[in-house]
């Protein structure tokens, strides 16, 4: 039995401890914000938090979350008021396209924000490694800027 | 069959009712138009499409799959444009598939469904105005009605039917119960002139964003069901191999692996309903299903393709292109034009097969029962679907009802059905919900990949540099090689669009054509034959350009020439005007500054390309280092869709089209060896991240005239041969096989 938080709530996983973290996600606790791309940990699209960095769920078992705090796309605004300053500035930018990618780059996003509150493009260059193959990455990197404006650590 | 034209508001009204547009629509289908008024939870709707709830907020049905071209955003600006509502208070909600069951066959219920080829907005134009142009008729009818006046006194602002002489002014929504009652009116009301337009043609957000970025959106792969079980395939890794034997023990010891069982496919050749042969594993979660499968042993059958690779392909086109092919195109006198010529410029360039790699893998929800089925799919083409699963199944179509979920990115893969097929086949063996679920590696070891082909490029010059002979002869693997009732004469037609450029422009003009097979499958990879066509021709008029010491600019721009409409009979005519090719290269040509002093190792390069009736152009400046190194210093691209319906969106596959251009033009291949596919994830698909692109990116979308063309493909052909030729101009090295992987690197160390 696996025990950790999902956006604040407990829960447990009986099956297999080496289940990756995405596939409890989406199929055991049913939050399919989270995405399948790669499975390779390559793409990025199953970028969630844990303990709040950014970790590809789906090269991540379920055992290593164990007694942690895993933070999803779903929980990352603060209430369905408020979104999270990167969700807010991903709308203003009009980033998405398919939108399968978007959960995995906010989340990337959003961590790398924290150790980089003031990014240059060479810092999202080497920073931001998730895949989008309807190629929003003129906009993301807009939108990165502009998150970082919003959450008040920019210039 | 589905009819295609009865898009459109018909003169023959029956059809038009058929066809489903706005209100009654329902007769047809012999139930009471009141039924139609749904107000349940005060909610209320007229014809299909529009739905008005009592607090004014607007419920825009889209009948489109959308796959991250913006076609459920654009499509209800139309009908909310003509409908004149607030596009603040317009949500969308997605339709299923409609198809009605007439003397004649299937028809349309809510007009043609299916997104390719960049017809979902073209196709969609006419009908979708049509749409909220006739429920506002009959919002102003029923209104005229209450209050006794002829409808002429009765106008609209967003939300409300006025009528001054009555001082009167009512909601929408106190109207829709009436309005849904209304015969429909035997012509289309006029449209909306396109300049008092407020929704259309102005920049708007994406109108799922908000689901997006919270995660709420829900794809195919979202899909959960009662009951559902979770079901994978293991498929021949040899191209039209079978499975000779299987052991399930070790699968079937995995736990929450319910049943294991082969999954027959087509024979090699043979149009197809699944792609590949193998054995289905189902399971109670996702995971176990993936661990079921890695458990299982099977012995493959190699079959015919077992000693096909990409070495042997080259080496045939190759040796093809010493002969003589079929000549598919003969204008003018080309051999005597060439004879004739001062100068002779012929050069070859290889184009890669490739994956279309949606980001969403595969996969479908599929629950048959005995008497009906219900799909869940993320698909282009839900007809298609549909048909799949009637043909696995045996239920009549209309039993069959198709769900479009969102789509995590087409590109042309989600054409193809057989995902859908598969799903319907694990469904109907095991009598339970399935969802199927591709893994990446399945992805990209079975597509239907974009053909690849070796392009042998002649021109004959004039003394004075006007070119006046041109030939080119491909050697290709077609992408029409499974088409029922194809002869073989016409498998060129996919991969030459014998209208394109320079046709007509150059008098004396010869295409020639050559089939390679290889086993392989192949299909409509976005702007299909124009991705490796832009290349070619793009690449190859710099190559002249520089060979008779022409400036690449004023040499294109003097081939394109100024504004006329040559007759175009590919997809996307039937008119092509090269002066819009010209205007589009003089403007990006300029933002960038072509033809200023460049630092060393720097270059700038052109391309321009028409596809399916939009036109778009890219000029891209690059550092090649001394060691091969690229980097991509600035993008300016340029597109004209005619009129640009929502420009934010159309600006967005620009930026998304140029992106993907560039990225496979730098390092997508696939290829085969010994009869295998070799690339199984994206550490050997190698798609461009962000660090790629430059901050000093731009996409200019440019109208022309007031009809839309779609916007998905135009921007990526041109992308490619503009980086490539960039590359030359900073390097001297030419690129004539793509990808360039490693080739600067090789040929500078
Ligand atoms: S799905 Fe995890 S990195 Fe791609
Ligand atoms: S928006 Fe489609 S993959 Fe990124």
């Amino acid at each position: 039995m696996t025990s950790f938080k999902v956006n604040g709530d407990e829960v447990e996983f009986a099956g297999d401890e080496s289940t990756p973290l995405l596939w409890v996600l989406r199929d055991h606790v049913q939050l399919t914000g989270t995405k399948f791309g790669c499975g390779v940990g390559q793409c990025g699209a199953c970028t969630v938090h844990v303990d709040g960095s950014a970790s590809r769920s789906c090269i991540t078992p379920v055992a290593a979350v164990a007694n942690k705090s895993v933070t999803t796309i779903e929980g990352l605004a603060s209430s369905d008021d408020e979104l999270h300053p990167v969700q807010k500035a991903w709308l203003e930018l009009d980033v998405p396209q398919c939108g399968y990618c978007q959960a995995g780059q906010i989340m990337a996003t959003v961590d790398f924000l924290r150790s980089n509150p003031n990014p240059s493009d060479a810092d999202i260059d080497s920073g931001i490694t998730n895949i989008c193959r309807c190629g929003t990455y003129a906009r993301i990197r807009r939108a990165i800027h502009r998150a970082a404006e919003l959450s008040g650590k920019g210039d | 069959m589905l009819s295609k034209d009865n898009r459109s508001f018909d003169a023959d009204r029956r059809r038009f009712l058929i066809s489903g547009a706005t209100v009654a629509g329902s007769l047809v289908l012999g139930m009471p138009a009141v039924s139609l008024a749904n107000v349940a939870n005060g909610v209320q709707q007229i014809g299909f499409f529009v739905e008005i709830g009592p607090d004014g907020n607007v419920v825009i049905g889209s009948n489109q799959p959308e796959i991250g071209q913006g076609v459920r955003t654009a499509l209800p600006m139309l009908v909310a444009e003509e409908l004149d509502v607030a596009w603040s208070q317009v949500s969308v909600r997605q339709m299923p598939l409609g198809i009605v069951k007439t003397a004649e066959g299937f028809t349309w219920k809510y007009g043609g469904q299916g997104v390719g080829g960049s017809t979902g907005l073209t196709g969609n134009w006419d009908y979708m105005r049509q749409v909220g142009a006739t429920a506002r008729l009959q919002l102003m009818r029923a209104a005229a009605d209450r209050l006794g006046v002829p409808v002429s006194h009765c106008r609209t602002r967003p939300g409300y039917v006025l009528c001054d002489a009555e001082a009167a002014e009512i909601p929408y929504s106190e109207l829709v119960a009436d309005a849904a009652r209304l015969e429909l009116p035997d012509e289309p009301p006029p449209l909306k002139d396109m300049r008092d337009y407020r929704i259309v043609g102005k920049p708007q957000n994406a109108i799922d964003a908000i689901d997006i970025v919270t995660g709420k959106a829900k794809y195919g792969i979202d899909t959960h069901e009662p009951d559902m079980r979770y079901a994978v395939i293991a498929r021949s890794p040899w191209l039209n191999g079978r499975v000779k034997s299987f052991d399930a023990a070790r699968a079937l010891a995995v736990d929450g692996v319910l049943d294991v069982f082969e999954i027959k496919g087509p024979d090699p050749g043979a149009p197809y309903l699944v792609l590949a042969h193998g054995v289905a594993v189902v399971a109670t979660s996702t995971w176990s299903a993936i661990k079921g499968r890695d458990a299982l042993d099977i012995d493959w059958e190699p079959g015919p393709n077992a000693k096909d690779s990409s070495k042997r392909f080259w080496q045939q086109n190759r040796a093809m292109l010493k002969k003589r092919g079929q000549v598919v195109l003969d204008d003018g006198d080309f051999d005597a034009a060439l004879a004739a010529a001062e100068t002779t410029v012929t050069r070859q360039y290889q184009v890669p097969f490739v994956s279309h790699a949606p980001l969403e893998p595969q996969n479908c929800y599929v629950f048959v029962e005995d008497d009906r089925c219900h799909v869940i799919a993320p698909t282009q083409m839900p007809s298609g679907a549909s048909r799949s699963a009637a043909a696995v199944t045996g239920l009549p179509r209309e039993n069959i009802h198709v769900d479009i979920s969102r789509v995590g990115g087409g590109f042309g893969r989600r054409l193809t059905n057989d995902y859908v097929a598969e799903a319907a086949m694990i469904s109907m063996k095991t009598g339970w919900p399935i969802k199927l679920q591709w893994t990446r590696e399945d992805d990209l070891q079975h597509d239907f990949y974009r053909p690849a082909g070796l392009h042998e490029m002649t021109a004959g010059l004039d003394s004075d540099g006007k070119v006046t002979a041109w030939t080119q002869r491909l050697a290709s693997a077609s992408k029409y090689y499974r088409r029922p009732n194809m002869p073989d004469e016409n498998l060129w037609q996919a991969e030459l669009y014998s209208d394109d450029f320079p046709r007509r422009i150059v008098d004396n003009m010869r295409l020639e054509y050559f089939h390679n097979a290889i086993g392989l499958p192949r299909g409509s990879w976005r702007a299909p034959a124009h991705t490796a066509n832009a290349f070619v021709v793009q690449s190859f008029l710099d190559e002249v350009a520089i060979e008779t010491e022409q400036d690449p600019l004023r040499f294109r721009l003097d081939l394109f020439g100024d504004e006329r409409e040559l007759p175009y009979e590919n997809h996307g005519g039937p008119q092509f005007n090269p002066g819009r090719l010209s205007r589009l290269l003089k403007f990006v040509a300029e933002r960038i500054g072509y033809g200023r002093q460049l630092p060393e190792r720097r270059g700038i390069g052109l391309a321009a390309h028409f596809t399916f009736g939009g036109y778009g152009a890219h000029a891209i400046e690059v550092t090649v280092a001394p060691d091969g190194e690229l980097t991509i210093e600035r993008i300016v691209a340029a597109i004209d869709t005619g009129f640009a319906v929502n420009p934010r969106a159309v600006e967005a596959q620009l930026q998304g089209g140029t992106i993907d251009g560039i990225s496979t033009a730098l390092g997508l291949e696939i290829t085969v060896k010994d009869g295998q596919v070799q690339q199984t994830n994206f550490h050997d698909y190698p798609l461009a991240r962000i660090s790629r692109f430059p901050a000093r990116f731009e996409a200019h979308v440019l109208p022309y005239d007031q009809t839309p063309t779609g916007a998905g493909e135009m921007g990526i052909p041109s992308a490619a041969p503009a980086l490539t030729n960039a590359i030359f101009a900073a390097s001297g090295i030419r690129i004539r096989r793509l990808p360039v992987a490693d080739q600067l690197r090789q040929a500078l160390t």
